[in-house]
């Protein structure tokens, strides 16, 4: 018996919508059957808060009297650039972004107290920023310099737009090598000290709904607190890495491009981190509602962790060097009773991604469908799923005689 | 041989008078100077280790009681600050002494048992947003 979005939303207006997170799907399809959970659950939620670098927003900061173009000058937020190569007064700020005068990696590990993602967690919390403009001047624009307090609600548009979110999946992080090692999945202790691994596991929204049948463009999402929309697929989307009988990929796969209005959106779910001697990134929150319109959807949101596997990888050599060797698979199951055996050695592991967060987006976007607050909405298009979709592939590296 | 981290407040009457040059030379002891600040009302602050034999130290220290200074043990404070904390988790498989820890295995909450933690300082920087602040 299958619903459409239509149906689901005209319940979710009257308040009749029965909506359950994907923790709670679990149970329920364990003890009515996947028939009987796609006829009486409408929605399940999702939920994932975790560092998710390719992320950033941009900003009209409003024109100056007299006007400035920041397009092919520079410009920086609390000493933190920004990308100036748009018209006048719109500006890019990355969370990975570093003050040219942060002493980066010069003695490692690095601290980098301080990026863009800090940024934009300030703005978000209603400080006032710095904004710092060189220009060249033109007849049209003739001011070569401003420098000026900004904060939120000045800004005319201040927009979310992330490229990479979601990973539908991902590495476990572990170090082979005889030293501690600093990377993005956290400090790595020598000699398989500890495994890190960065998924909300059965929560996660791409894990959810494996082959994006009812994820695409135009999905209205959950997004830092706000209100988003898928905007494309995010990039090193990957639909052909390999699965598992129940469709889950076992390799870091598909991605979401998202965006949104900052605006409504808070610090608690927007948040700047940094990595010791990696550098500075954000925390994103994002919750994805699936709508149960079949039993292959139920089937799918039943998931648990013991059904997502993994690969551990050695990011001392293996990572860096671009191999493709795998130490073992094992399951977030595994990952979160807090110790797995790699190489025949029992080594702790620790969550990046915030399970316990994840659990509260989820909760959230529940009360939020329940009281008729939040709409589903039909995708607008689908994203490339398919197996003649384009390969995510390395760079073809093309030495230039100048350069080498 | 013992040592022991101590915190010395000085009474501002009292930062001019040589009372450390006396506690070390008649309790024979040798010392650490960790920290030493005079406090804009004249106040002095002195975090010190001192290293002896242990009933000297502790007479040392009661030397130190009567000469009006303020004495306390060092326990440097390592203090989670939960509005920060994203609850990650990064921290639980760093900590040596399990003093940060999931709680509970069901919704994975990060917790920290204060007399567990050795002040090692090993979690502070790789908690991505900071959330782990040492006090004196
Ligand atoms: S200071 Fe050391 S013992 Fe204390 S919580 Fe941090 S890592 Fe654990
Ligand atoms: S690493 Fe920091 S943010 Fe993560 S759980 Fe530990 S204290 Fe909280």
């Amino acid at each position: 018996m299958a619903k459409t979005i239509a149906e689901i939303n005209e319940k979710i207006k009257k308040g009749q919508a029965v909506v359950v997170t994907a923790e709670e799907i679990i149970e329920i399809v364990a003890k009515k059957g996947v028939a009987a959970a796609a006829k009486e659950v409408d929605v399940v939620t999702t939920g994932t808060f975790g560092p998710m670098c390719s992320s950033g927003a941009y900003f009209n900061f409003g024109h100056t009297k007299p006007k400035i173009k920041a397009g092919g000058g520079t410009a920086s937020l609390n000493g933190v650039p920004a990308y100036t190569g748009w018209a006048a007064v719109d500006l890019y700020l990355g969370a990975t972004a570093l003050p040219a005068d942060d002493p980066r990696n010069k003695i490692h590990p690095g601290e980098f107290a301080y990026g863009g993602g800090h940024v934009i967690e300030e703005l978000l919390a209603g400080k006032d920023v710095r904004l710092q403009i060189e220009a060249y001047g033109t007849d049209c624009y003739p001011r070569k310099h401003l420098d000026s307090w900004i904060s939120l609600k000045d800004l005319n548009e201040a927009v979310l737009f992330n490229t990479r979110n979601a990973y539908q999946n991902y590495n476990v992080a572990v170090n082979l090598s005889g030293k501690t090692i600093y990377t993005y999945l956290g400090t790595l202790k020598p000699n398989l000290g500890n495994a890190n691994y960065c998924s909300a596991g059965q929560l996660s929204p791409l894990l959810n709904d494996p082959f994006l049948k009812t994820i695409g463009i135009g999905t209205r999402i959950w997004l830092g607190g706000g209100v988003g929309y898928v905007a494309w697929q995010g990039t090193q989307f990957n639909p052909h890495a390999p699965r598992l009988d129940n469709g889950v990929p076992k390799r870091p796969a598909q991605t979401l491009a998202v965006i949104g209005d900052l605006k409504g959106m808070s610090p608690k779910w927007i948040k700047g981190v940094s990595f010791v001697g990696y550098g500075p990134t954000l925390n994103v929150g994002i919750g994805v509602p699936i709508p149960l319109l079949n039993e292959e959807i139920a089937k799918h949101v039943a998931v648990r962790d013991e059904d997502i596997q993994c690969a551990v990888v050695d990011y001392s050599e293996a990572y860096p060097q671009g191999k493709p060797d795998v130490l073992g698979e094992v399951n977030y199951a595994q990952l979160k009773s807090g110790e797995i055996e790699v190489k025949g050695k029992k080594v702790p592991t620790s969550g990046i991604s915030s399970y316990k967060n994840a659990r509260i987006i989820a909760e959230e976007l529940k009360e939020q469908i329940k009281k008729g607050d939040f709409l589903l909405t039909e995708k607008v298009a689908d994203l490339p799923t398919g197996a003649d979709s384009p390969k995510f592939k390395p760079l073809n590296e093309r030495p230039t005689k100048e350069g080498n | 041989m013992a040592a022991k981290k101590i915190v010395l407040n000085f009474p501002k009457e009292k930062i001019d008078k040589p009372i450390v040059a006396r506690l070390i030379k008649d309790h024979d002891l040798s010392f650490n100077i960790m920290k030493a600040s005079i406090t804009p009302d004249q106040e002095g602050h002195m975090v010190l280790e001192l290293i002896g034999d242990a009933p000297e130290i502790e007479k040392g220290i009661r030397f130190l009681k009567e000469q009006g200074v303020k004495v306390e043990p060092l326990a440097k404070d390592i203090r989670v600050n939960w509005g920060k904390c994203t609850q990650c988790g990064a921290c639980v498989s760093i900590c040596p002494t399990s003093a940060l820890y999931v709680k509970d295995r069901q919704t994975m909450e990060v917790a920290f048992d204060t007399d567990k933690c050795i002040a090692c300082e090993l979690c502070i920087r790789p908690c991505p947003p900071r959330a782990i602040e040492v006090h004196f």
